[in-house]
């Protein structure tokens, strides 16, 4: 993989740190995120890679891989991270930005009625609000 | 909670009213929103969590909540305006009347703690609980992050064990609390829930575990319907009853079944609690 | 009014690039004092020094301005360029024109006029200072080290080896520090106790070395040459005059504690010695535990001894020394692991940390060195070690590294496979960094030798189930999430300053880091002196390091000790306030505001009014700031003199 100044892609980067409100590069790579994420194992690529490949550049590959669909914000990560970087406002950011392209905004018709009639609003109202 | 957690409400309801807490209903509160907003540009959605604060602020009261995901959502938006002053000003330029941050977010853990105190609660215990293995389940919403939550220790939160203990429960360490249950990836990935209950029920049966309490709608009906798949694909064999903390203390302070609604759960509770009686 | 010179350095290009050597050459020669006006490309150099004592003795100069870099770098050199010039010290004054001009500025124009004030500031400084004298003072040639483990007993073998009599502090009631609680050492695989009982036992017998143990520094006054401390000595309730070490109030002592030592592993008694090798060899009473001593009732001890050595009524005592300078060596322990409850360190029995390791790997240790786990004594089989628990986490642990994590934790997990060979290793790390002499080789020798597996990422949780502890971590070579269920889990713990080093830096009038660990004079340049002169630093209490570099540095600091006291009498800084006697309304506000203590009263005429003691005045000008009267002035830093630069920056 070659490297360069012009494949870094610092303007998405730059504007994912800020809508996250994260710095990427503080990250040092320990990948405790990962070892402790619920998701991991449904995640195509687990957290500190999604880091890494950010750090990188890598913009457009970390946009394809489902893992920021996989995130449920259970904060786990940021609690334990010695580097205090939160990735589930990162994983936010990322669904920001490929909403459009990937995302096919939830319908509730699909569910079972006694799904329906059980499931917490809660639940509905968080994945919508995560899916737009 | 008025249409789809009755037992949440009702059981909350008359405990209170047995502790003496008085508990009166936000008017004209809003939805949350469920979920806290985690990019920094998205202030729209802290508008009705900031209403609610401000809504209480004006009944000069403290703002109670039972749901894990309220209170998560409640208590950062407070955060966030008592320690963001830009974003504060943002906020109170949508506001009708500006808000400083000024109301405290309490659980009714919380409440109950302050109000009544553990070793009062012990006193006030007409039905023991003496022998139910219990172990509190309380998720993410509570505990993290922290810093803004300030609610239990993250990784040994002691609030329900305490609680539980008053209760006369036999507490059951139980290293799942603070696992994530899969929120509401279960409505779109069912994997995801499975997964994540299944470890935490596994962990359940391994203690011996009878009973699990919460105080989150949606962890309590990921860990039923997750336990209900996993039973027909024979994943598990020993389903684990999960309560409301408030279902529990009905129970505990004498109030009968019939607040609790057992109806509403998919796993019944009844057998585990039949020999309380 | 003297005749003076100015002197402009280029430094090459640092300050040429952005000031106007010439213009500041020309400028600042216009000044009827000034005879002459030069500059030259390095002005430190052999060549440019001199210069300047050339053009001294041709010019007849009677001082000069160097117009160059911090004083904080080369003030020293033409210093003493003008004491050989025959020219009094304290008339040469640098203008600092590099770091407070040419390295922070980019405009050329404003950066020279800026120069050109700076200059003229220090020629009228020159013009109007006075010539100084250092005062000196006798000196006491006897030394205290604080602190007797592998630096500080080192430090004190060195320096009375050297002739000196030492007094050395330690707050245990033996010596030799934690080493004497490891197992064995890195990179050679040395036995630690072999390898330290002949220090310990030299120390003891050392006819110029008086021991002080389970005592602690409670005051210090005085400066370089003159220090007086005061020392608590705890009481052991043991007249170690008459105790023989024969244990017999040991083995009768019916209350049972789970002494530090051992990291609460093995059970000791309330009367105890520590370890079988402890030197002094002689027991103490544990004050908190003791049912005599808070109860009023046993005394078995007391009733057994053939010595009767027991002594109930013993006090702390305090005793005063006077000695001439100090070492500090004061060492670390394990950071509390409270915060980082992810671990289950506190809550699960089988998850240790790198001391208690130590412990139970030691013959004379909870399980006499067989490794077993605490929980239930059964070998374990898969063994996991935590790198950094603590360290290089900025969020619940501590920023820095701990440095000697990587190698202990490999030595560990190399002496568990000597003594459990069918056993797995799996050791968590970030980096491995093994810097030192034999260290890589020795990683790799247990990697190979030892089939230990190293997996690069952090755990994220340990819990227990079924009797085995689960650990979920993390392995970013392959990407994978690795889960083991272990039998016991070793956490690296950070390291931190020993307790008590805030307190006793206060004492000495030195300061400590954010961290608590304490701060040298200059990193580079001067890492085992403090900042208050006459007082050095080794070991641990600097910051984390192996026993190797302790030892090293326990002889560096011995070795300026040695220059120390090589010489007959300490000099003194002239630079120190002074009090106009007539002036002084002796109203001591002076007293109130000096932190060296070295303001002391006086009777002049009937009245009381300050006086300062030269020999602790450290020149900081506090006191002529506070005085209303303006009557205590800084040598070298007069009220005249600044207001002379002044005057040159604002209206010339």
């Amino acid at each position: 993989m070659e490297i360069s100044i012009e494949k870094i892609n610092y303007e998405l980067r730059e504007a994912i740190e800020e809508r996250s409100n994260q710095k990427i590069i503080n990250c040092y790579q320990c990948g405790k995120c990962s070892a402790g994420c619920p998701s991991e194992n449904l995640m195509d690529v687990p957290p500190h890679e999604i880091v890494r490949m950010l750090q990188l550049g890598l913009i457009d590959e970390a946009l394809e891989v489902n893992s920021p669909w996989f995130c449920t914000s259970c904060f786990t990560c940021l609690s334990r991270c010695p580097r205090a970087i939160d990735i589930a406002r990162i994983m936010e950011a990322l669904r920001y930005y490929n909403l459009n392209d990937v995302f096919q905004p939830f319908d509730p018709n699909v569910l079972s009625d006694e799904v329906k009639t059980r499931l917490p609003q809660q639940a509905l109202v968080s994945l919508w609000r995560k899916g737009t | 909670m008025h249409n789809q957690s009755q037992s949440f409400r009702d059981s909350t309801i008359s405990t209170a009213r047995e502790l003496e807490i008085e508990l009166e209903e936000l008017p004209d509160w809003y939805c949350c929103g469920a979920v806290y907003p985690l990019r920094s540009e998205d202030l729209i959605s802290l508008l009705s969590p900031t209403r609610n604060l401000m809504g209480a602020k004006k009944e000069g009261k403290e703002l109670v909540t039972l749901c894990s995901a309220c209170y998560q959502v409640l208590k950062r938006t407070n955060y966030l305006i008592l320690n963001d002053a830009d974003k504060r000003e943002k906020l109170n330029n949508y506001l009708e009347e500006k808000y400083d941050g000024s109301t405290k977010v309490l659980h009714f853990l919380e409440v109950i703690r302050k109000d009544v105190g553990w070793e009062e609660l012990k006193s006030k215990v007409k039905t023991s609980l003496t022998g139910l293995k219990a172990a509190p389940y309380y998720g993410c919403l509570l505990l993290r992050p922290q810093k803004e939550l300030v609610f239990d220790h993250p990784e040994n939160p002691t609030i329900f064990e305490n609680f539980l203990q008053s209760l006369g429960c036999d507490i059951v360490d139980f290293p799942y609390k603070t696992e994530c249950c899969g929120a509401y990836l279960g409505i779109t990935e069912e994997k995801v829930i499975n997964s994540a209950v299944l470890k935490i029920i596994q962990g359940a049966n391994k203690r011996g575990i009878e009973v699990l309490i919460t105080s989150c709608p949606l962890c309590l009906y990921n860990l039923e319907a997750g336990q209900k798949e996993l039973m027909k694909s024979g994943h598990i064999s020993k389903p684990v009853p999960v309560l409301y903390f408030t279902q529990l203390l009905a129970l505990a302070l004498g109030l009968g079944v019939d607040v609790c609604h057992f109806e509403e759960h998919q796993i019944n509770p009844l057998p585990v609690l039949e020999r309380l009686k | 009014m003297r005749n003076i010179g100015v002197f402009v350095c280029w430094c090459g290009l640092n300050i040429s690039r952005t000031v106007d050597i010439k213009r500041v050459v020309e400028e600042t020669s216009s000044h009827p004092q000034v005879i002459c006006s030069t500059d030259y490309k390095y002005l430190c150099s052999e060549p440019g020094q001199k210069l300047i004592k050339e053009i001294v003795k041709e010019k007849g100069l009677e001082g000069y301005v160097i117009a160059a870099c911090s004083p904080g770098m080369h003030e020293t050199t033409f210093r003493e360029l003008a004491s050989r010039c025959e020219i009094n010290p304290y008339l040469c004054e640098m203008a600092n024109i590099r770091e407070q001009c040419s390295w922070v500025h980019e405009d050329r124009e404003e950066a020279t006029g800026k120069a050109i004030k700076l200059v003229n500031m220090a020629i009228e400084k020159v013009l109007h200072n006075e010539p100084l004298y250092p005062e000196s003072f006798p000196l006491n040639k006897r030394a205290m080290v604080i602190g007797a483990g592998v630096a500080g007993m080192q430090a004190a073998l060195d320096i009375a080896d050297a002739g000196y009599e030492v007094l050395l502090v330690e707050k245990r009631p033996f010596i030799g520090g934690h080493m004497t609680q490891l197992s064995e050492t890195f990179p050679t695989l040395d036995c630690a106790q072999c390898i330290l009982t002949p220090k310990t036992a030299e120390v003891a017998r050392h006819p110029r070395i008086t021991l002080m143990p389970y005592s602690e520094v409670e005051e210090v006054k005085g400066y370089v040459g003159n220090f007086e401390a005061v020392i608590r000595r705890k009481a052991t309730f043991v007249d170690w005059n008459k105790c023989t070490g024969c244990a017999i109030c040991i083995e009768k002592c019916p209350k049972k504690i789970y002494p530090e030592f051992e990291c609460g592993l093995k059970e000791g008694k309330s009367i105890d010695m520590a370890f079988p090798q402890a030197v002094p060899y002689k027991v103490f009473i544990n004050k908190e535990s003791c049912i005599f001593l808070n109860q009023g009732k046993c005394g078995v001890c007391a009733k057994l001894c053939p010595e009767e050595a027991i002594d109930f009524q013993q006090q702390d005592q305090l005793v005063k020394e006077k000695i001439g300078a100090i070492i500090v060596a004061t060492g670390y322990d394990l950071i509390d692991k409270s915060e980082l409850a992810e671990f289950g360190y506190g809550k699960y029995k089988d998850v240790i940390d790198g001391m208690q390791f130590e412990r139970i790997n030691s013959s004379s240790g909870p399980f006499s060195g067989v490794i077993r786990r605490p929980s239930d004594g059964k070998i374990p089989k898969e063994i996991v070690f935590i790198q950094c628990a603590g360290s290089r986490d900025r969020e619940k642990g501590k920023p820095y590294c701990s440095k000697i994590c990587c190698m202990y934790t490999a030595k560990q997990a190399r002496l568990y496979k000597h003594k459990v060979p069918d056993g797995q290793v799996y050791v968590f790390y970030m980096d491995i960094r093994a810097g030192g002499k034999g260290y890589e080789e020795f990683i790799y020798r247990s990697v190979e030798e030892s089939g230990m597996l190293y997996l690069r990422g952090q755990v994220s949780r340990v819990f227990e189930e079924d009797g085995k502890l689960i650990v979920w971590g993390m392995d970013t070579l392959s990407g994978k999430k690795i889960e083991i269920n272990a039998d016991m889990v070793v956490l690296a713990s950070a390291i931190v300053p020993s307790n008590g080093v805030k307190e006793l830096a206060n004492i000495l009038k030195i300061t400590t880091d954010e961290h608590g660990f304490i701060q040298e004079a200059h990193p580079k340049l001067k890492p085992i002196e403090c900042m208050t002169r006459g007082v050095y630093l080794a070991g641990c209490g600097h910051a984390p390091k192996d026993i190797a570099e302790s030892v090293a540095q326990g002889s560096a600091t011995a070795s300026k000790v040695f220059s120390l006291f090589s010489r007959n009498s300490v000099l003194a800084e002239p630079t120190v306030s002074i009090v106009n006697k007539d002036e002084c309304s002796g109203c001591l506000s002076c007293e109130t505001v000096c932190p060296y203590q070295a303001i002391e009263k006086e009777n002049y005429r009937g009245k009381v009014i300050a006086k300062v003691n030269s020999a602790l005045c450290q020149g900081c000008g506090s006191c002529t700031v506070a005085c209303r009267s303006g009557a205590i002035d800084l040598r070298g830093y007069t009220n005249q003199q600044i207001m002379a630069e002044l005057e040159a920056l604002l209206w010339k």
